[in-house]
């Protein structure tokens, strides 16, 4: 059963927001880690880049595929997790923790409104695995 | 037919056992009117000997290989000494008849083979990764331009006008459709070497500089300078190397502070083979490691702790990403890098530096010599490995067929093939296997050009 | 119960380490003949700083015998072609012949330098020309280039041409609304790629649940006319023959785009149907395939394009080209034909290699068409089929079938009833190979989940093939009985699965001496 943080946000191409003011911080979930398999490489934007949301902003690759992560909200990244250049393991151990991504500086705040809550992201990943 | 195993009455109950009553309903899946009703227009099946015997004729048709002709032609293909011992290796089957490795559990004889070939590649070229090989150094070249455009986001690039022909046209075919604007730098007429004013078209627009050295006129080029001038406008050096010997004895591209190098390995231990198969050697800096084309191969460790080879960061290539690969590149070199790392071991550190050492002395004689000679200049100037190129008192062209015709020499490359304006001059490539006889031959037979009583007979 | 491997035992494998660390200083495994010009310092010949500086440190110092030993014990690693089959899918792994190697090697052939003059390679240029024909009927399609050094690289040649017979069409302005390539989902990875490098965007043709190109998608994506043309494999990826291909065609010519086939799969259609007959404009061969040409451990290959008549003006320069002479024959040459290089195409798409292309490879490929003759070439597509067609038969009912129609030269099966027992793709294959065979490809094509794809090729005789269903259908149970048997294959081969996560977080791509390697 993967894990879904009741106190986050969550958009429906598997990414997490966990908001502080107007800063969104982003990874990926879970449940996409688990799907992904091992993390080898994560390719991150530098800060000062802008993003809409549901636009590409990096990928995650494993051994033997490419995903590309989407930003939920949108804004001009204010930090993105070097750490993960040289662990990119800790997207899976720690999917919603140390595997953090990017932290961005939402230029509309009112985006979260529109991302599945807990719930429905568990409901949402429910019926896919169907 | 001797090479399917089962016979036709074997294939009669095979056919039975799948339900068919001939081989023919095989193809009932395809439609009726593009079924072939009539046999293929090709010869009949010839046996050995017959089929032997028709390429035996064919090869008597080419003089150019004849034993007793001797060559010295270069421009970007040489003729190189080639140990016995590497032949040998490549003819077992367990490495010519296997296939790519990506089941590395039955692949550890090609795999090991290709980490030692990509370090190999890394020493001699004075880089930190290289990957299992390109086509050949034509086609290297033009993915390390793309690959320059895709590391600075820049789409200018600058090519020295010395840099070998055929090697610009296939940059050119490969940048046409990817946006890229590539620009020709004449080369310094005096040196043969590139031109001062390549630091004028550098700008920060510029992704790379391409160079190559030794360059097409046998010229080495201040490779270092020129490296200092792209880095300067933030651009990339792309070195080319089309005479991998001269990386026995001259500073390594790396060293020199080239940013991408390229080279064509044919002279480490493939025959000439009328331009092909060869090897495209392809080196880097780390930090570029993923944006590199074609495969690599990496080490890894199974859970006993035993250590073994895999290939790596697979998701750079087409089967994974697809249209946004950094190449489309699959099949490569593999037989022929391996040669390559046969002949790089074979002749190991000594031997390379022997083999560099001798070009470049029987070079320097031949170029003496020939300079000797009435009507006989060398126009460039700048220091030279193995190649140079000859200013003649009349037509190359024609000089070259005289050569062969009358003395049975190869005596070098008529640049009119490539430069229509340079009518008189041709290049000359010396190598270990041109013993100083054969160098002798070609000087006294050039002697005899600027008897204009000779030429007129030998015409008619 | 104790599976019934009669294909292999066990056997000695050596160690051997890299050659750098069998590297000794002294060693020399080569001998040269002694200088015989003035032995002039190198320093007056080439500014010092132009030298290399570190007297080639790294490079390995070993002998004759060691070069042997490491070469031969390491060859023993590796399975080939030469000790048994290879049932790749798409891979087309069959018999590489000896007498093509020899003639390859002939040194009339191997010593003779590309830039020859056309006097001094007459027989040379004779061969690309002979090949050029015989490729040109095999296929129907009479333009033709042998430039291209590997499948992908015809691909890419193929490709540019439609592009650039379509901005001479259409001109520069509406052409530039002409960039989109169609390719199926079952596509290999070098089509998008290739066509990426011609300037094109790819959109994807979605295949039907029988397994075939979805021809209302098809029609679908053609409107707007933004469609340059269409990129297939036929038979597809999938084994099957696109029965549809003339409908295909049509559709796409109609819409104003051109198709490009793939010829990977062309085993299954050699002496039997033809390319240029079903309406396909431009293909590439794969010489290192269906001409039984050697993979050599990762290439060299040889990817000719063949085209209509209507795109020859764009393919590669040079051309080798025919006339006569006007000298009849005689004692001092068997015709009046002469060869020669042809430049003069100002629409050609330009060089897409230096010299002539992969030349060795052409003489084997000419060699395997002599050797089989036109009945031979048909015979081993014939032998091809039926040799997947009894694969399909033997483990139909043990693994899972996800397409009804006949197999042509290679047959999809799926893991989905081994999955139950926690059994996937990638376990079998491993798996496979304790029995002493070489995996299947697997997990291809990506729109089958869980995909084994297997191309048995006309060189497997039938008690092999027996082994090879009684092997597949072992494992079968086994996944039931024993699966841990199964996940934790191979058991028998001298390193077992690698770490390939760890191997790309940190790459280690090169060996460094070890100072310098403990250091960081």
């Amino acid at each position: 059963m993967a894990n879904v943080p009741e106190e986050l946000h969550y958009s429906k191409d598997h990414e997490w927001v966990r908001v502080e003011g107007d800063i969104a911080t982003v990874g990926i979930t879970d449940y996409a880690q688990n799907s992904l398999g091992d993390v080898v490489y994560v390719e991150l934007p530098k800060p000062g880049e802008q993003f809409s949301a549901n636009e590409s902003f990096g990928s995650v690759e494993s051994v033997k595929a490419v995903s590309e992560v989407f930003s939920p909200v949108s804004g001009a990244v204010a930090e993105s997790n070097d750490a993960l250049s040289d662990d990119p393991e800790k997207v899976n151990t720690d999917p919603y923790g140390e595997g953090w991504m990017i932290r961005i500086k939402m230029s509309n705040p009112g985006e979260v409104d529109s991302l599945l809550t807990a719930a429905e992201y568990e409901d949402f990943t429910k019926a896919e695995t169907e | 037919m001797r090479y399917i195993p089962n016979s036709p009455e074997e294939r009669a109950e095979m056919l039975r056992q799948v339900g068919l009553n001939s081989a023919a309903q095989l193809f009932d899946s395809i439609p009726k009117d593009l079924r072939l009703a009539r046999e293929l227009d090709t010869p009949a099946a010839l046996s050995e000997i017959e089929l032997l015997a028709g390429f035996e004729r064919l090869a008597a048709l080419n003089p150019g290989a004849a034993r007793e002709r001797s060559s010295f032609l270069g421009a970007g293909a040489y003729q190189h000494y080639i140990p016995t011992v590497v032949d040998h290796i490549i003819s077992r089957s367990e490495f010519f008849t296997a296939y790519t490795p990506y089941q590395p559990e039955i692949s550890q004889g090609t795999l090991q083979v290709i980490f030692e070939f990509q370090t190999l590649v890394c020493q001699l070229t004075g880089m930190e990764v290289a990957n299992a090989s390109m086509y050949d150094g034509s086609t290297a070249l033009a993915e390390a331009v793309l690959m320059a455009e895709r590391v600075t986001r820049r789409s200018k690039v600058i090519a020295c006008g010395a840099v070998h022909p055929e090697y610009l046209e296939v940059v050119n075919t490969y940048v046409q459709h990817a946006g890229i604007e590539l620009v020709h730098a004449d080369f310094d007429s005096a040196t043969g070497q590139a031109s001062s004013d390549l630091a004028k078209l550098l700008d920060d627009k510029t992704a790379a500089l391409v160079v190559q050295s030794p360059n097409f006129f046998g010229c080495i080029e201040d490779v270092a300078a020129l490296a200092e001038k792209a880095h300067a406008v933030g651009a990339l050096l792309v070195v080319a190397v089309t005479e991998s010997i001269s990386l026995g004895l001259l500073k390594s591209p790396g060293a020199c502070g080239a940013d991408i190098v390229v080279a064509e390995g044919q002279s480490f231990g493939v025959p000439l083979s009328f331009g092909g198969p060869y090897v495209g050697l392809f080196a880097t800096r780390e930090k570029y490691a993923r944006q590199i084309p074609g495969r690599l191969v990496g080490e890894a460790y199974d859970k006993q702790g035993r250590r073994g080879f895999v290939l790596t960061l697979a998701t750079r290539e087409q089967h994974i990403r697809r249209e946004k690969a950094t190449s489309n590149i699959c099949t490569n070199e593999g037989l022929i890098a391996l040669a390559a790392t046969v002949y790089l071991e074979t002749m190991g550190r000594r031997g390379l530096q022997e083999v560099a050492r001798q070009c470049v002395q029987k070079t320097a004689y031949a170029a003496k010599r020939i300079s000797e000679l009435d009507g006989f200049s060398i126009p460039f100037t700048g220091p030279r490995f193995n190649e140079f190129v000859v200013r003649a008192p009349v037509n190359a062209a024609d000089l070259m067929s005289k050569l062969a015709s009358d003395r049975n020499i190869t005596g070098g490359l008529a640049l009119s093939r490539y430069f229509t304006d340079r009518t008189n001059d041709f290049l000359v490539c010396v190598t270990e296997i041109n013993s100083r006889a054969e160098i002798d031959a070609l000087v006294d037979a050039l002697s005899t050009v600027s008897e204009p009583e000779d030429t007129k007979t030998q015409i008619e | 119960m104790k599976p019934e491997i009669t294909k292999v035992t066990s056997h000695i494998s050596h160690n051997e380490a890299l050659i750098f660390e069998r590297s000794q200083t002294g060693r020399i495994g080569y001998r040269l003949p002694p200088l015989d010009v003035d032995d002039v310092p190198i320093d007056d010949l080439i500014p010092k700083s132009f030298q290399c500086d570190n007297d080639l440190e790294g490079l390995p110092e070993v002998s004759e015998v060691d070069v042997i030993r490491h070469f031969t014990r390491m060859s023993t690693w590796n399975y080939s072609i030469d000790l048994g089959m290879y049932p790749l899918g798409s891979c087309t792994m069959k018999y590489n012949s000896r007498l093509n190697e020899k003639v390859a090697r002939i040194s009339g052939f191997a010593n003779l330098h590309p830039l020859s003059s056309e006097d001094d390679a007459q027989g040379a240029l004779q061969v690309i020309y002979e090949l050029q024909e015989h490729l040109a009927e095999i296929t129907g399609l009479p333009g033709i280039s042998l430039q291209p050094a590997a499948g992908a690289h015809g691909e890419m040649t193929g490709v540019m041409i439609i592009r650039a017979f379509i901005d001479a069409r259409d001109g520069a302005e509406v052409s530039s609304q002409r960039r989109t390539m169609l390719i199926p989902d079952s596509a290999h990875g070098t089509n998008p790629a290739s066509a990426h490098l011609s300037g094109f965007s790819v959109k994807t043709i979605r295949s039907t649940a029988e397994g075939f190109t979805d021809l209302d998608h098809l029609r679908e994506l053609c409107e707007g006319g933004h469609v340059a043309g269409l990129m297939l494999t036929n038979p597809n990826t999938l084994g099957l023959f696109e029965k549809n291909i003339q409908e295909i065609c049509r559709i796409v010519h109609e819409a104003g785009g051109l198709v490009y086939m793939d010829g990977a799969n062309m085993n299954a259609l050699v002496g039997v149907a033809r390319p240029g007959d079903m309406g396909v404009d431009v293909i590439h061969l794969n010489l290192h395939k269906t001409f039984s040409t050697p993979h050599g451990g990762g290439g060299p290959g040889c990817g000719p394009c063949c085209c209509t008549k209507e795109l020859e003006p764009f393919l590669p320069v040079p051309r080798i080209v025919r006339s006569k002479t006007g000298i009849p024959a005689g004692p001092a040459n068997s015709t009046d034909d002469v060869y020669k290089l042809d430049f003069n195409y100002p629409q050609s798409i330009g060089r897409v290699k230096a010299f002539f292309g992969n030349y060795g490879m052409m003489l084997r490929a000419l060699s395997y068409i002599q050797t089989h003759g036109h009945d031979g070439l048909r015979e081993a597509t014939e032998a091809a089929v039926l040799n997947a067609r009894y694969i399909a038969k033997g483990l139909a009912g043990e693994y899972d079938k996800p397409f009804a129609a006949d197999p042509m030269h290679e047959v999809v099966f799926t893991d989905k009833l081994q999955t139950r027992k926690g059994v996937h793709t990638l376990d079998i294959a491993k798996r496979l190979i304790d029995y002493g065979f070489h995996p299947m490809t697997i997990y291809f094509p990506l729109i089958v989940s869980g995909a084994m794809l297997i191309e048995p090729t006309e060189s497997v005789g039938h008690q092999e093939l027996d082994q090879f269903i009684d092997a597949m259908r072992s494992i079968a149970r086994e996944a039931l009985e024993d699966p841990e048997l199964v996940l934790n294959a191979p058991h028998s081969t001298r390193i077992g699965r690698l770490d390939e996560a760890a191997a790309a977080r940190r790459p280690v791509l090169r060996w460094k001496p070890k100072q310098a390697a403990t250091a960081t």
